[in-house]
C-alpha cells in the first residue's frame, strides 16, 4: 500500500509539473487501427494517417493545398521529354536505426515495390519506371517508359516510402524511417505512440514531443472520449450530428473541410439495366443531393456532379447537368423499355455515409420507378462480391485516392464495367501533357465526359469533420491525403 | 472417477474436432479474400495473387485444414494474416484484458445477485421483493451498450472520476484497473439481474422444504437458517447459470469492448472477422469451445462440492 501511495504522489507531482510547463504532447483519436504499420505491405489508410510524413518519408509529399511539395528530396527537375526525373537528397539523413540514407535506398525501395513478387498495394505506380540511376549518394534519376503528369504525385504516396533494407522486413511491427518522429510503442487494439526523433535533420521542426494515436472504433464512444478530455483531437468524427454540441463548447474547435473522397451512387455499366445510358440518366435525374447530404453527412458534404474534388481549382461544377426531375426520369425509363419500372439492388458497405446515403437515394429512386432492394454488405463481402466478382447493380463508396480519374479507363475488368475509347484518349492525353493550362482543359473535358455518359450518379464530396481542443494550432482543414502533419501542430496558452 | 474423467476427455476432444470442422467449413464459404482486403482496391491483381501464395491461401482446402490441425496438435496456432505476428501472442495480449474484465464482472454479478436474490426471497411478497423484481426486470430490459454509455456520461464526462474508455496497459500499475470498472459494471448489470431472479426462485423453493422448518424448530434464527442451510441447498441452479454466464462473458464482451474501446478478445474476434484474418478467427473459436467444455467440467465438480450426495452417486 505504501508503495502505491508513494507512486500515486509521484504521479500527481509529475502531472502537476507537466501542467505548469506548456503542453507538448497530444492524443489523437482515430476510428480504425492499422492492421500492420508498413504502407508498402497494406493499403489501410490508417497506416498513412499515423506514419506517412511523420515517420516514413517519400521523395515528395502532398501539401494541405493538394500540391506536390518537397519530402525527402529537397528539389527535383524533370527532363525535356518528361521521362527523366532527377531528385536531390539532403546530406546527413539518418534512419531511426542509425543507418545513413543514400540514393541507393531509393533504388532499393522502388525496385522492391515494382518487383515481380512485390505485394505493394501501389505496385502499378512503379510499372512506368524503366531504370533507376544513382550517380552519387545525393542524386537519384528515375527514367520513365512514358511521360506521366501523375508520376510525381504517385511518388508522394506511402507505398513509395524510402526504407532501409536492414529494417524493412520488420516495419510491419517496428517502423524505422527518416521523418521528424520515431516509433515508440504499439499496444495492439489500443494505441500507437510516436516521439520526436533525436536524429532528424532539422531539430527545430517539431513542437510536439510525443503523439499518441488512440483507436476508438465506435462513433458513439468518440463523443464522450472528447468530452472527458481523454482525447485532444479527432480529425474525422463519425457522429456528425453531434458537431453542433462541440461548436457550442469553448473547450473545442470544430474544423470542417473537404477530402479527396468523391461519393457517387455507383452504377454497374456492364450489367442490365444500367448498361443502358438512358437508365443511368434516369437515375441521375431521380436523385436530389441536398436531402442525401443532409441525411448522410449532417449537411457538411459538398455536392458534386462528376468525379473531381470541388476544392480543387480545376473543378467544373456539373451538379446541374441532370436537374432533379422525376417525370424526366420516368420518361427515360419508359424509353429504355421499362414503362412499369425496374428491379434493382443496392449493396452499401458498412460505412455510415454509405449506409445512410444508400437509404435516402433508394427512396428517391423509388419515386422514379426503380424498385430498389437494399442489401447491406460488410467490407470483406463488398470487396469480394461487388469489387471482384462485379455482382451488383448499385453501390456507394468513397473514392479517396487523389487523381483517380484513370479508373474510367480501367475497362470492363474494373468494377465500374465502363469502357469508352474517347475517355481512354483523353486520359492518355492528360498523362502525356506537361503544360498546366492544357492539363486543366483536359481534366475539364474528362469531368464533362464522365457526367455526359452518366457513368454514375454523383452525390457529394466526403467532408472532413474534425473536433480539436481549442488551444491546438496547425490543423489541416482539408485533407487531400490521409496524413497527420504532426510537425506542424503546436499548443498555445 | 477415472472413467468419468476419461469420458470427459473424450467428449472434450470430440467437441474440439467438431468445432474445428464446422468453423473451417463456415469460413470456407464466407465471401471475402484476405489478400484483397490487405492490398485494397487499387492493388494490381498480380500483387494480390503473390500475397495469396505467400499466405498459403492458394492451397487446396483439405491441405489447409490438415496443416492447421497439425499445428494445433503441436500447440502452434499459426501466424495472423493481417498482423503478421503469432496468433498465440495476439490472443495472450488480449486475454490479459478480457480475463480480468470477465472475472471482475462475474464477481460483481455474484455479489449483487446473491444479495438481492436472497433478500427478495426472504421478503417474499413484500415491498422489498417487488422492488428487487422491478429492478431486475429493468436490468434485463436495458441493453448493456446503452447502459454503458450512461455510465460513461455520468462517471467520465460529468464527474470525471474514471476514463471514458481505452486501456493503458498493466505496465502502468494498478491505475489500469480504473479502466475496467465501468465496463465490468456494464457487463454485470444484465447478468446480475438474471442471476438474482434465479437465486430468488431457487431460495423460495428450498424455503418450503421440511428441513427448513426443522432447523427453525431447533432454534436457529431466520438469518442463520437462510445463509447456512437454505442458500447452500439452492446453489445448484445458481451455479449452473453462473457457468453459462461466465462462458458468455468471455466471448460476449464484443459489444462492451467496442463501446469502451478495450483491446480485448472480443475486439480481436470482431476485427479478425472484418479483416478476414481467418486463422485468428478459427483459433479463437476453437479456444472458446475448449473453454466452455472446461467451465462445464468445473461446474460439474462444484455440484459435488455443494451437494455431497452427488459424489457417491457417480
Amino acid at each position: 500500500m505504501r508503495i502505491f501511495t508513494t507512486s500515486l504522489a509521484v504521479a500527481l507531482l509529475m502531472s502537476a509539473t507537466a501542467a505548469l510547463a506548456a503542453k507538448d504532447t497530444i492524443v489523437i483519436g482515430m476510428q480504425d487501427e492499422p492492421p500492420v504499420l508498413d504502407p508498402t505491405q497494406n493499403a489501410a489508410a490508417a497506416i498513412d494517417v499515423i506514419f506517412s510524413v511523420n515517420v516514413y518519408e517519400s521523395l515528395v509529399r502532398i501539401g494541405e493545398d493538394g500540391t506536390v511539395k518537397p519530402g525527402l528530396a529537397t528539389s527535383w527537375t524533370i527532363g525535356e521529354d518528361g521521362k527523366a526525373y532527377t531528385f536531390k537528397l539532403p546530406k546527413g539523413v539518418v534512419f531511426d536505426n542509425g543507418e545513413k540514407l543514400t540514393s541507393e535506398n531509393v533504388k532499393w525501395s522502388f525496385e522492391r515495390a515494382g518487383s515481380a513478387t512485390s505485394t505493394n498495394p501501389t505496385k502499378r505506380h512503379f510499372a512506368n519506371i524503366a531504370a533507376i540511376e544513382t550517380p552519387d549518394p545525393e542524386t537519384v534519376i528515375l527514367r520513365l517508359k512514358a511521360p506521366s503528369s501523375l508520376f510525381l504525385s504517385y511518388m508522394a504516396s506511402g507505398g513509395a516510402a524510402i526504407f532501409d533494407p536492414k529494417s524493412a522486413d520488420n516495419n510491419k511491427t517496428t517502423p524505422v524511417g527518416t521523418g521528424p518522429y520515431k516509433f515508440k510503442q504499439w499496444v495492439k487494439g489500443d494505441r500507437v505512440v510516436l516521439e520526436k526523433s533525436p536524429t532528424y535533420r532539422d531539430p527545430s521542426k517539431a513542437q510536439i514531443k510525443q503523439a499518441t494515436f488512440k483507436f476508438v472504433p465506435d462513433a458513439a464512444a468518440q463523443v464522450p472520449a472528447l468530452l472527458a478530455g481523454d482525447i485532444d483531437a479527432f480529425p474525422t468524427v463519425g457522429a456528425t450530428e453531434t458537431l453542433d454540441r462541440f461548436k457550442a463548447d469553448s473547450r473545442f474547435q470544430v474544423v470542417i473541410g473537404s477530402t479527396e473522397g468523391e461519393v457517387p451512387l455507383i452504377l454497374n455499366n456492364n450489367k442490365k439495366p444500367f448498361d443502358d445510358i438512358r437508365v443511368r440518366r434516369a437515375a441521375n435525374h431521380a436523385i436530389e443531393r441536398k436531402s442525401i447530404i443532409d441525411g448522410a453527412t449532417s449537411g457538411y458534404g459538398l455536392p458534386i456532379g462528376s468525379h473531381f474534388p470541388p476544392h480543387h481549382p480545376w473543378y467544373v461544377d456539373l451538379t446541374n447537368r441532370y436537374p432533379h426531375d422525376i417525370a424526366k426520369a420516368k420518361e427515360l425509363l419508359k424509353e429504355a423499355g421499362y414503362p412499369n419500372g425496374v428491379d434493382v439492388t443496392i449493396k452499401p458497405p458498412p460505412f455510415a455515409y454509405a449506409r445512410r446515403s444508400a437509404e435516402i437515394v433508394s427512396a428517391q429512386l423509388m419515386e422514379a420507378g426503380f424498385r430498389v432492394k437494399i442489401e447491406p454488405v460488410e467490407w470483406a463481402q463488398w470487396l469480394d462480391v461487388v469489387y471482384k466478382q462485379k455482382n451488383y447493380d448499385m453501390t456507394v463508396v468513397a473514392h479517396v485516392s487523389p487523381w483517380d480519374q484513370d479508373n474510367y479507363t480501367r475497362g470492363k475488368d474494373y468494377y465500374y464495367g465502363y469502357q469508352n475509347p474517347e475517355m481512354d484518349a483523353l486520359m492518355k492525353a492528360v498523362l502525356a501533357e506537361s503544360n498546366e493550362a492544357k492539363q486543366k482543359d483536359l481534366y475539364g473535358q474528362i469531368q464533362r465526359k464522365i457526367a455526359d455518359e452518366a457513368v454514375h450518379a454523383f452525390m457529394f464530396q466526403l467532408p472532413r469533420t474534425g473536433v480539436y481542443a481549442a488551444k491546438l494550432r496547425g490543423i489541416w482543414k482539408n485533407s487531400p491525403v490521409s496524413v497527420t502533419d504532426l510537425a506542424g501542430l503546436s499548443w498555445v496558452d | 472417477m477415472l472413467s468419468f474423467t476419461l469420458r470427459r476427455l473424450a467428449a472434450f476432444l470430440a467437441t474440439l474436432v467438431a468445432t474445428s470442422l464446422v468453423v473451417f467449413l463456415v469460413l470456407e464459404v464466407l465471401p471475402g479474400d484476405p489478400a484483397l482486403l490487405m492490398l485494397g482496391i487499387d492493388a494490381q491483381p498480380d500483387a494480390v495473387a503473390a500475397l495469396r501464395a505467400k499466405l498459403g491461401l492458394d492451397r487446396p482446402p483439405v491441405e489447409r485444414y490438415l496443416v492447421w490441425m497439425a499445428g494445433l496438435v503441436r500447440g502452434d496456432l499459426g501466424i495472423s494474416h493481417t498482423y503478421g505476428t503469432s496468433v498465440a501472442e495476439l490472443i495472450g495480449e488480449r486475454l490479459v484484458v478480457t480475463l480480468p474484465l470477465a472475472l471482475i464482472a462475474m464477481s460483481l454479478t455474484t455479489m449483487i445477485a446473491l444479495t438481492l436474490g436472497v433478500y427478495a426471497a426472504s421478503k417474499h411478497n413484500t415491498v422489498g421483493d417487488y422492488g428487487v423484481m422491478t429492478a431486475t426486470q429493468l436490468g434485463i430490459a436495458i441493453p448493456n451498450f446503452w447502459f454503458a454509455i450512461l455510465l460513461v456520461l455520468l462517471f467520465a464526462v460529468f464527474l470525471g472520476w474514471l476514463p471514458a474508455g481505452g486501456f493503458p496497459g498493466w505496465d502502468q500499475g494498478p491505475i489500469a484497473l480504473k479502466s475496467l470498472v465501468l465496463p465490468a459494471f456494464a457487463l454485470a448489470l444484465v447478468q446480475a439481474a438474471i442471476l438474482a431472479r434465479v437465486t430468488r426462485s431457487a431460495v423460495l423453493e428450498v424455503l418450503r422444504e421440511d428441513f427448513v422448518r426443522t432447523a427453525r424448530a431447533k432454534g436457529l434464527t431466520r438469518t442463520q437458517t437462510l445463509w447456512r442451510h437454505v442458500l447452500r441447498n439452492s446453489l445448484i441452479p445458481v451455479v449452473t447459470i453462473m457457468g453459462l454466464q461466465f462462458s458468455n462473458l468471455l466471448a460476449g464482451t464484443i459489444i462492451i469492448e467496442n463501446v469502451f474501446y478495450l483491446p480485448g478478445l472480443g475486439r480481436l474476434i470482431f476485427q479478425s472477422i472484418n479483416q478476414r484474418d481467418l486463422i485468428v478467427v478459427k483459433d479463437v473459436v476453437v479456444l472458446l469451445a475448449a473453454k466452455v467444455v472446461v467451465i462445464n467440467f468445473i461446474v460439474d465438480l462444484l455440484y459435488a462440492v455443494i451437494d455431497p450426495r452427488l459424489r457417491t452417486a457417480r
